[in-house]
């Protein structure tokens, strides 16, 4: 079967907007961690998400004719695809914990299924970044044990983050045409599977830390189609700026 | 010392070979083992790739003092303490300070 050019280079965008606008989510924490070693760690982090989406905009934009810093610098709001869980303006230290554990787990698991993708550029960068994203789940999965298991403020932190956050974790498992269409082709992860191991692993973290699982299962959705909070604008119109003023800069 | 409050201190020691020596490679702030050695990677070896990391809380290594250096160091004018009275075959390459 003949595979959609256009289906895969749609695909691509969610994978590295995703990666890309939490990076620089993360990016903007330099200099403003708990202490200098976590400051670097998070930094480090956003720079492997960074490289990430590098790589998998490089690949899309040999589809599309296109070059990475096109993609990244030189689309608007509504053409972003990324799930609005990474646009989130960051709260404080428990609160970025928690959004990053959840992407982690789910971002693990998305690779290991990724693996396995008949297209081998994908099954490459999904190699590549599942040995990153074993630390960073790593890095993210400690931190939010020790805030669960510290003192009642540290606990409440998160408590409260996880209630603020969690309306928007499912959105990371929608599907829609395009992913099902490559899911079937054998081409991009079956997101089912992503959400069942996600939930697995979740339900037994929160049970050892004995953290009740938010009932409620109203999601936020609408980044994969460009929907996005008031916050995507504003990290492009930083982002893009540079590019914008002075087309093609370099150096 | 100065009040430190960012967590416990640790020493990192890094090699680079299996079979190498570990060398110290700097100190670092952690909570418990597992966050330092975390720390150690993220702090210490995220450009060069080492093979093993170490890490040790500070306060598990007992260092001489200033003070003991007279006695320790100093009184070592002790020239049969060095091999320097053998004549070494040719061919042997040594490497004695």
């Amino acid at each position: 079967m003949l595979i959609s050019t256009n289906e895969l280079f749609n695909y691509c965008l969610m994978l590295a907007d995703d990666r890309l606008i939490l990076s620089h989510r993360l990016s903007q924490q330099c200099g403003h961690g708990p202490y200098l070693e976590e400051d670097i760690a998070l930094t480090n982090i956003a720079l492997d998400l960074l490289g990430q989406a590098n790589e998998i905009y490089t690949y899309a934009g040999t589809l599309e004719n296109k070059s990475a810093d096109e993609l990244a610098y030189l689309r608007t709001d509504t053409q972003f695809k990324n799930v609005i869980i990474s646009e989130l303006e960051n709260d404080d230290f428990a609160w970025i914990i928690a959004r990053q554990f959840f992407f982690d787990i789910s971002a693990y698991h998305l690779y290991t299924e990724l693996l396995k993708s008949k297209d081998e550029t994908l099954a490459a960068i999904a190699e590549k970044s599942l040995k990153e994203v074993t630390y960073h789940l790593r890095h993210s999965k400690k931190w939010f044990h020790i805030l669960a298991d510290g003192t009642d403020e540290s606990r409440n932190k998160l408590t409260d983050a996880i209630d603020d956050l969690w309306s928007y974790t499912f959105e990371l498992f929608e599907t829609n045409p395009t992913i099902d269409s490559l899911v079937k082709q054998g081409i991009a992860a079956d997101l089912k599977i992503v959400k069942e191991k996600w939930l697995k692993d979740i339900n037994e973290n929160f049970a050892i830390l004995n953290l009740t699982v938010p009932e409620n299962t109203w999601m936020h959705s609408g980044g994969r189609v460009g929907k996005h909070s008031e916050h995507l604008g504003r990290i492009l119109t930083e982002m893009q700026y540079l590019q914008r003023s002075f087309p093609n800069a370099a150096w | 010392m100065s009040n430190d409050t960012q967590l416990d201190l640790w020493e990192v020691f890094t090699q680079r070979k299996s079979g190498t020596p570990f060398i110290h490679a700097g100190s670092l702030h952690a909570s418990d083992n597992e966050m330092a050695i975390q720390n150690a990677r993220d702090v210490y070896a995220r450009r060069d790739k080492p093979y093993a990391l170490w890490v040790v809380p500070s306060n598990s290594i007992t260092s001489t003092t200033p003070e003991d250096n007279p006695s320790f160091f100093e009184s070592s004018e002790k020239a049969y303490r060095h091999p320097k009275f053998y004549k070494i075959p040719k061919g042997v390459s040594v490497d004695i300070d």
